[in-house]
């Protein structure tokens, strides 16, 4: 026998043994759309399902694949996890959509995760996190913060997530700072560390104070720090490393606790489809420690906030809210139903500029 | 003392045989990569390189090499032939954004009506948007003197632009719940390019590419414009004493450079990726440059290239998903096999000799 068979074969064999010992053990497949070191999104979600190899040990096997281009790349890489016998897959992109439901036909018996979309089979899940109440808080803040009464606010793209963060924002800075004004670069990028520098200092020089981004890597924080005097939050991850100032709060996307609960309900049979979409109070959402840069009355105020969204007496859209054109959207007291929330594609009235198209 | 001698004839040998070095030094050097890294060296080689065509799998990736593979021999074909006549388009990957956004547009504006030339125009409107997006560097080249290189690389960022712009207005799925990204072609028969067997991978795409290794390799070695275009690029001066018009040249190069990167780009949002999203390229404009020249922009050689690096890609994510390998790792072990046939390409043109150190 060559060595090259040996080996080969050998190899073979060690694989064929993993495989029959991770018969009787649950298989969780994640694909990501980032590097799992971006320090937002993708990070977040690693740490999820470092959280089930916790939470499970032995009894569980994660896998991942980091990187993974929407499309046809996608649909392979999920295809792949299912042949290798995953049990379930998260899928933790809004892009991942299509493919997901294609893989899920052919695999009547692996269950699908898809974060942030809209459509659901038997065997598909979605599950998404209600960011814009993390907003409401950072707007609370930022409202009381700033002194120049502009604040900068980095989108990515004009989805309706993204716009439901920035009317969010928007609403809670106003109502503690009449005065305030919201001026927002679109960046057309999740994660981009050079745009999104470019963006905070273009914000910057226009002479906003506070920085709220909606992309995922700390350049917007680095790039306050060295212009003094502006303040920024965490996005996705806690990006602790940059406090307590210029970063003096943060959004953190929690999903160890579903991610474990959903893994759970694999394991004892107990898996249904199902769309979550879940805020501060179920801990999906939270909110990083505000930092001594903020004065205790204002962190007070927040945190009341933060208590009120959790324990649902207040809900962040709460009219009246009229829409950007001047139209009423909410009447007194009113508030926003799922649906419109969820395709939200309008700015609130005072919001200055449009949406592009 | 070793020193390198020129060879006044760059070796045949070397040749052909440099991409297999090639491919094994990646190979040797990866695996020691892999094993620092704490992987098993030989398994992670064998995942990438054995599992996808023998492995337990194959059924499923062999057709998938098919997928990956044709949009970058198609891109790489078109390339070759500018490459050879040092004529540098860099902006494929623009070229391919519009080929998809014109012929996505030109089948969504049937929806729903089905007919049988749907996608025929489709396919027309692939290649005249990769054409016209090549056309601006092309004519601003003969025309100003403008340099190819930076234009067509800047014009991918535009083509970028106006994908973000097609996806969140003219192409938006208008019931999508305000979501951006095109209706699923793949849910429209007459605009869908499935596969021509189910299962098997290939789709009109590959024919395509196939087509287009065949129609270089004989305009190369069996047509004038083929000789005009090695001429240019091995000779310059030779090449305007035999007359050939540099201008019509560059035209004629960026344009089907053009067109194959347009058809490779429609081929893909009817066929695999089946909508037209915000992150719909996946750089294969740029991939394709790298299969270019690993396949010594000769047709056969890059139709090989194309699946070898369709290979390290589908190996590479199984590698992640089943080793746990990085996937910068697997970066990295691209990275080398390139690096590792431009540094072997030495020998081609020089020889290695080993001499006694003389006093100087």
């Amino acid at each position: 026998m060559k060595l090259t068979t040996l080996l080969t074969s050998a190899a073979m064999a060690l694989g064929l043994a993993t495989t029959a010992m991770a018969a009787d053990k649950t298989k969780v497949g994640f694909v990501y759309v980032g590097p799992v070191g971006d320090g937002g999104w993708t990070y977040e979600h690693d740490q999820g399902r470092k959280a089930v190899v916790e939470a499970f040990g032995d009894k569980v096997e994660t896998v991942y694949v980091e990187n993974v281009a929407e499309g046809p790349d996608s649909e392979r890489v999920m295809t792949q996890m299912a042949l290798e016998g995953a049990d379930l897959i998260f899928t933790t992109s809004f892009g991942y959509m299509d493919p997901t439901i294609n893989v899920a036909k052919k695999f009547p018996n692996v269950r699908f995760e898809h974060a942030t979309g809209y459509k659901t089979a038997p065997n598909v899940s979605t599950y998404s996190a209600r960011f814009y109440e993390g907003r409401a808080v950072q707007g609370t803040i930022a409202g009381h913060m700033t002194e120049s009464n502009i604040v900068g606010y980095i989108g990515s793209f004009p989805i309706p997530e993204v716009v439901r963060g920035i009317n969010s924002a928007y609403i809670h800075a106003k109502k503690v700072n009449p005065d305030v004004q919201f001026k927002i670069v679109w960046a057309f990028t999740w994660f981009d560390p050079a745009k999104e520098a470019d963006a905070a200092k273009v914000l910057i020089e226009q002479g906003a104070d506070v920085i709220l981004q909606h992309t995922d890597s700390t350049a917007p924080q680095a790039a306050a720090q060295t212009a003094g005097n502006v303040i920024t939050f965490g996005q996705a991850s806690d990006m602790s490393e940059y406090g307590p100032k210029p970063r003096v709060s943060s959004i953190i996307d929690d999903w160890a606790p579903y991610y474990i609960a959903r893994t759970q309900a694999v394991m004892d049979g107990t898996w249904e489809s199902a769309m979550t979409w879940d805020g501060i109070g179920a801990g999906m959402v939270g909110i990083g420690e505000i930092s001594d840069a903020v004065p205790a009355d204002v962190k007070e105020a927040a945190l009341a906030m933060k208590a009120a969204l959790a324990d649902g007496s207040y809900h962040a859209f709460t009219g009246p809210i009229n829409k950007q054109d001047g139209s009423a959207w909410l009447a007194d007291g009113e508030t926003a139903d799922d649906g419109t929330l969820a395709g939200m594609n309008f700015f609130v009235e005072g919001i200055e500029g449009e949406i592009p198209q | 003392m070793i020193s390198l001698e020129k060879r006044p004839q760059p070796s045949r040998a070397w040749s052909l045989a440099t991409p297999l070095v090639a491919v094994l030094a990646t190979m040797v050097f990866g695996g020691l990569l892999f094993a620092m890294l704490g992987k098993p060296p030989v398994e992670a080689i064998r995942t990438i390189f054995w599992d996808p065509l023998f492995g337990e799998f194959a059924f499923y990736y062999r057709p998938q090499l098919l997928v990956k593979g044709a949009p970058l021999v198609l891109i790489a074909i078109g390339l070759s032939l500018g490459f050879k006549a040092g004529i540098w388009n860099i902006g494929a990957e623009g070229q391919y954004i519009i080929g998809a956004i014109v012929g996505a547009s030109v089948g969504l504006a049937f929806y729903p009506y089905e007919a049988w030339y749907i996608f025929p125009l489709m396919v027309m409107g692939g290649a005249l948007g990769g054409w016209a997006w090549a056309m601006i560097p092309a004519v601003l080249k003969v025309r100003f003197g403008t340099n190819e290189i930076l234009v067509s690389l800047m014009l991918v960022y535009v083509a970028e632009q106006l994908l973000a712009s097609a996806s969140l207005r003219f192409l938006k799925n208008p019931e999508g719940f305000g979501f951006p990204g095109s209706r699923n072609l793949q849910d429209y028969p007459s605009a869908f390019n499935a596969d021509l067997i189910a299962g098997s991978g290939m789709h009109w795409g590959v024919v395509a590419a196939l087509i287009a290794v065949i129609f270089a390799y004989v305009l190369l070695n069996r047509h004038m414009l083929g000789f005009h275009i090695r001429l240019t690029g091995e000779a310059p001066r030779a090449a305007r004493f035999a007359g050939v018009n540099p201008s019509r040249l560059i035209l004629l190069c960026l344009g089907m450079s053009g067109a194959l990167a347009g058809l490779a780009g429609l081929f893909e949002v009817s066929g695999p990726a089946g909508q037209i999203s915000i992150d719909f390229n996946a750089g294969y404009g740029f991939t394709a440059i790298i299969v270019a020249f690993l396949g010594r922009l000769h047709p056969i050689g890059i139709m090989l290239a194309g699946g070898l690096m369709a290979l390290t890609y589908i190996g590479g994510d199984i590698a992640q998903s089943n080793l746990g390998l990085p996937s910068a790792a697997i970066q990295v072990f691209q990275g080398m096999l390139l690096f590792f046939l431009l540094a072997l390409d030495l020998l081609t043109n020089y020889r290695v000799t080993l001499r006694k150190s003389e006093v100087a």
